[in-house]
């Protein structure tokens, strides 16, 4: 039994990973986390519901957008308000650019688990070219301090160089998965690697790129609109193999769709309001949710006798997909196990708050 | 692989010259540390210190007291502020020796702690274990970043290293979780002399949003010796490097008294 963790052999999170192995054959697995719980949910009681929202940022650093934004929405049905339309504009684009570079970010750091250098590089690179247009756009790499219930913090005015930056982005990107698409070394790694049957994955209630990567069509924007989603059209692209081919090309598909629902967005902003007021009467209690990009996320918030945030209950997406993670990983071998994991694309402090 | 070899020589050289003058640090348009203008505060407002969730500002007394090693960057005293005193800047550099020079001060008495000479065989070759003990990811993302063509670390002779037996400086993020402390003590243990601790993130320098929680602490102090101190929420690439190289006395220090230039 090899417990390996939770300091781990490369700049990453800190979990414990068990693996019963003979050789290279890993007869079991079960990773250990909850070693990165910082008592999130309750750092949220006591807040006021209005300046909380920079806590729900911190949950999970990458997947900022995605935890704001539920959030606000959460407190947005306890005070039954709802943003302007720009603003609800304005938080797909946030949320699409947020799905852009952490999909980027997946692929490069999937060629680095295949060993394939270029690709890691490149893919890296244009994670970093989209964190630089979040900074240029929004003040934060991370599309933070933009979010509030209500709306928006204060208005973006997204220039003509966002649209051009986005486009010369995606030309760099089709022709990044094009050559990867002809690496057959990297192929060869990734397909029948780590396959979630369907079954699994409904079962143990696998989410966002992973669930449908096994042939589950299910996606929160289409099924339960947020933001301005109703009104934009939405791909959601499915696979039936589960393996981590099909999770990298389902992402694939994610930034292509990513890339035309931020143009989409830019076409039709118009003037308007960003922010209404919000105030979650005492004792008032709302759901919100969003697809973030590692899949579900929702964000159950109650407001006390004060005005003040009683409890705040969260599900993340990673949460739920580290269940279904090991159920790829038993009866499989040593040298898969890290590719494996890199195409589950799983955060340790989105699960562990 | 012929393919992506012919890519990479055709596409040239992403890495950015910074910090050399003619190089882009990449983060235009960032917003950093709020710069405090005391002149310019209304007599008896706490419009600031109420809405900081750190408590990075404090209403005591005669003025305001402002410690940048809890700011998060989050913006909420400069909207707050109805006269520009708390102002929205590009002050992201903002790596420290010493843990007083992050908090802000009128006339800074004490000298900086002085550049010793004990890094000099160490200052084109750094070996760095990276050690995650409780953050959000988003400073793992940026110390990610810092290997990826635009940064490339390496140029600067800056690695990370898989072992802490190989490491001079332990570098730690997150507000040091119960569960990662002794795991956090035992990685510091096993690096040989001379070894030094930097702690990057407002959480790991004081504890962050999350400090103080029933699950963790805030942040190193009274846990590691620390050597350096880089707040910010997360940090970015550009200032993990500038703080590295202060550190290796390759670059000077310019925060002091919680601002640059003080």
């Amino acid at each position: 039994m090899l417990p390996f963790g939770p300091i781990r052999a490369d700049v990453v999170e800190s979990a414990e990973f068990m693996f019963f192995y003979v050789g290279e054959h890993i007869i079991h697995y079960q990773p250990r986390l909850f070693f990165k719980h910082r008592g999130m949910e309750t750092r949220f009681e006591g807040c006021s519901p209005n300046q909380a929202v920079v806590v729900a940022e911190r949950v999970s650093g990458v997947g900022s957008v995605a935890h704001a934004l539920a959030y606000c929405e959460a407190v947005e049905r306890a005070a039954d308000c709802e943003a302007p339309l720009r603003a609800r504009a304005l938080r797909v684009l946030l949320a699409e650019l947020e799905r852009l570079y952490n999909h980027l970010h997946y692929l490069g750091h999937l060629c680095h688990t295949t060993t394939l250098k270029v690709g890691e590089a490149q893919g890296k690179l244009l994670e970093e070219r989209a964190k630089q247009v979040n900074a240029r756009l929004t003040g934060s790499r991370f599309l933070r301090s933009i979010l509030v219930p209500g709306g928006l913090r204060r208005d973006l005015t997204p220039g003509k160089w966002l649209g051009e930056t986005l486009e010369a982005l995606r030309v760099e990107f089709v022709a990044y998965v094009d050559r990867l698409e002809a690496s057959e070394s990297h192929l060869d790694r990734l397909i029948t690697t780590g396959p979630l049957p369907q079954r699994v994955a409904f079962d143990q209630g696998a989410t966002g790129p992973v669930e449908r990567a096994s042939g589950l069509d299910r996606d929160l924007r289409r099924d339960h609109p947020y933001a301005h989603y109703a009104e934009l059209p939405m791909t959601v692209t499915t696979l039936a193999e589960g393996d981590a081919y099909a999770r990298s090309r389902v992402r694939v598909a994610e930034i292509e769709a990513a890339f035309a629902l931020c143009q989409r967005v830019l076409l039709l902003l118009e003037p308007g309001e960003i922010r209404v007021d919000c105030v979650a009467p005492p004792f008032s209690e709302g759901l919100g949710w969003t697809e973030g990009p590692r899949g579900s996320l929702f964000y159950a918030v109650h407001v006390g006798a004060d005005g003040k945030l009683a409890r705040v209950k969260i599900k993340s997406p990673s949460f739920s997909n580290w269940r279904a993670f090991p159920f790829t990983v038993h009866d499989t071998n040593m040298m898969d196990y890290a590719i494996n994991e890199a195409s589950f694309g799983l955060t340790t402090a989105g699960c562990d708050r | 692989m012929a393919l992506w070899t012919l890519f990479g020589l055709a596409s040239g050289k992403a890495t950015t010259s910074w910090p050399a003058a003619d190089g882009a640090d990449g983060q235009d348009g960032l917003l950093g540390m709020p710069r405090y203008d005391p002149q310019a505060c209304r007599e008896g407002c706490r419009e600031c210190a109420d809405v900081c969730p750190t408590h990075a500002i404090e209403a005591s007394g005669g003025g305001l007291s402002v410690d940048y090693g809890r700011c998060v960057v989050c913006q909420l005293c400069t909207e707050a502020c109805p006269t520009g005193a708390m102002a929205p800047s590009n002050d992201w550099a903002f790596g420290v020796r010493s843990r007083e020079d992050l908090v802000w001060a009128k006339d800074v008495r004490q000298p900086t702690v002085a550049a010793g000479t004990e890094k000099r065989a160490f200052r084109r070759s750094l070996h760095v274990r990276h050690v995650d003990a409780g953050s959000c990811n988003g400073c793992e993302s940026e110390l990610q970043g810092l290997n990826n063509p635009f940064y490339n670390l390496h140029r600067l002779g800056i690695f990370f290293t898989p072992s802490p037996r190989f490491a001079d400086l332990l570098l730690v993020t997150g507000p040091v979780t119960h569960a990662m402390l002794e795991p956090l003590r035992a990685a510091h243990d096993a690096m040989p002399e001379p070894r030094w601790v930097m702690a990057v993130g407002a959480c790991a320098v004081s504890g962050g949003i999350p400090g103080g929680n029933y699950a963790c602490g805030t942040g190193l102090e009274g846990v590691l010796p620390v050597d350096f101190y880089l707040p910010g929420c997360p940090p970015n690439p550009a200032a993990i490097i500038d703080a590295l190289l202060i550190f290796l006395d390759r670059a000077p220090q310019r925060v002091r008294g919680g601002r640059i230039g003080g």
